[in-house]
């Protein structure tokens, strides 16, 4: 079996899938920050001008602060979704613990997520929202979020190996996400009883307890919290479960 | 000490090719496809020796490579079980790990901690994987501008140069220009001769018999002869002038 060196390894495949994402990129990395603003411009105009909204102040921050969350969540499940299968070669040819295919292209997406990080506290500051001291939960929110990722990535993968179509399945439920987490509204727009089920959904509890911290200046609330840590962990286990029980027989079906 | 040790190991595949459908999943649950497995692999029980080299013949699809995947630990048998003790470096397809929008450099990195090597392993062993490659200032071009000839002496020079305690071998012999072969060829007996194991999958050749002291015959998935490779290779063949 397998015994190296796991660290190494996780490192080697984040810089190369980083380094082939850009080396033919006359942009390079700033296109991380481009798709982002884009977006933020896109959608502030529609609901300052458009559909004006008077109720939500700083739209461009508070629309920011759902689009970053959610640009990392769908390219980081999307990419781990189709992770396995496409790198069939080396699953079949290497034994490389298989879990590490997955992880390391969910945390390779982290480097773009760093940046855009970046640039929405930047903006934050930007428009007058100072530095405070619930800054520091935000390493925690963010590490609950990839745990997050990473459990649903171990679980779509491995289920590709055997349906492809979970590829298209993930594709359409990232297209549905853009709507059902509060990207562009704001969550007391939600009916109360929905409402309380948002923060069950790790990526709409993300969005909340970012608006929270950055705009509000506030902690997010415990239950919050709670619920954010109870269903990424559950997940993050449930994903390592389904990924052992299924990566036996990856070689007969790649 | 026994390095490599399988015992009555069965390895079956589904007829269906692998990729199945949701609804050959669905017909599996109501029952009714018919459970179709062929036998890769048959109650096959053997085991190497440490320092032993190993030659395993048989026709196509007699299940060598199945066999090769089972030492590397790719994948569980289905029945039975093997035992490998030591790092197993594999020659299966050369450059599987390898990316071309990745220099020389960076697909020797990658590959060495693919094999299993920490940092300063990889970087120690750097040069020499170099310079038996004889890719010189290349190596600091993406790997896409190399010729095939090249991308295989990387390769070659990688899975050689990283000091494998266990050398598998599938039909990669043929590597390069006739002088680059030679070299291989040479490596590869140089290994031998430091007394790691090897386990060769190759047609008969006179390389091969040199190379080997024992050889496994397999047909249809079934070990039918293990023993000295002169006696092996020798009923190997008067059986196939007999079917001829």
């Amino acid at each position: 079996m397998w015994k190296g060196d796991y660290l190494f390894l996780l490192q080697n495949l984040i810089v190369k899938d980083f380094k082939i994402r850009y080396r033919n990129m006359s942009l390079g990395v700033f296109w991380s920050l481009l798709n982002p603003l884009v977006m933020m411009a896109a959608l502030t105009f529609v609901f300052t001008a458009v559909f004006p909204n008077n109720q939500i102040e700083n739209f461009p921050i508070f629309v920011l602060c759902g689009l970053v969350p959610f640009n990392f969540f769908t390219v980081a499940w999307q990419n781990g979704t189709i992770s396995v299968a496409n790198n069939a070669g080396l699953i079949k040819r290497v034994p490389v613990p298989r879990e590490i295919v997955p992880i390391a292209t969910v945390l390779s997406t982290c480097v773009h997520l760093g940046i855009q990080i970046g640039l929405l506290l930047a903006l934050v500051v930007v428009f007058g929202r100072g530095v405070n001291w619930n800054w520091l939960w935000l390493p925690v929110v963010w590490g609950l979020e990839i745990l997050f990722v990473c459990g649903l990535t171990l679980m779509t993968s491995a289920l590709d190996v055997y349906i492809r179509d979970v590829r298209y399945v993930v594709e359409s439920a990232c297209t549905l996400l853009f709507w059902m987490v509060p990207v562009f509204y704001a969550i007391h727009s939600v009916p109360q009883g929905y409402a309380n089920l948002y923060q069950f959904n790790p990526l709409a509890a993300l969005i909340l307890a970012l608006r929270t911290i950055l705009i509000d200046g506030d902690s997010p609330t415990p239950t919050l919290l709670l619920k954010l840590t109870f269903s990424s962990t559950l997940v993050f286990a449930l994903g390592l479960f389904v990924f052992h029980r299924l990566k036996r027989q990856f070689f007969d079906y790649l | 000490m026994k390095v490599i040790e399988l015992q009555n190991v069965n390895k079956t595949f589904h007829r269906s090719g692998g990729q199945k459908l949701l609804r050959h999943y669905l017909e599996d649950i109501l029952g009714k496809a018919d459970p179709e497995r062929f036998f890769a692999l048959k109650d096959v029980s053997f085991s190497v020796r440490d320092g032993e080299s190993v030659a395993v013949i048989g026709a196509n699809g007699a299940g060598k490579s199945t066999l090769l995947s089972l030492v590397t630990g790719l994948v569980p048998p289905s029945t039975g079980s093997v035992t490998v003790s030591g790092r197993a470096a594999a020659l299966l397809d050369l450059g599987s790990g390898f990316h071309p929008d990745l220099t020389g450099r960076e697909n020797i990195i990658l590959n060495a901690s693919l094999l299993g090597f920490s940092r300063k392993q990889a970087h120690d062993l750097y040069d020499a994987i170099v310079e038996f490659s004889e890719l010189d200032d290349f190596i600091k071009e993406p790997l896409r501008t190399y010729s095939n000839g090249m991308m295989l002496r990387l390769a070659f020079s990688v899975a050689v140069n990283l000091d494998p305690e266990i050398l598998i071998i599938d039909e990669v012999l043929a590597v390069g220009d006739q002088k680059f072969q030679a070299k291989c060829t040479e490596k590869i007996f140089e290994i031998r001769n430091q007394g790691k194991t090897i386990l060769c999958v190759s047609h008969v050749s006179p390389t091969l018999r040199e190379l080997c002291d024992r050889a496994l015959w397999l047909d249809h998935g079934q070990l039918v002869m293990d023993g000295p490779i002169r006696d092996v290779i020798e009923a190997y063949e008067g059986r196939l002038t007999r079917q001829a």
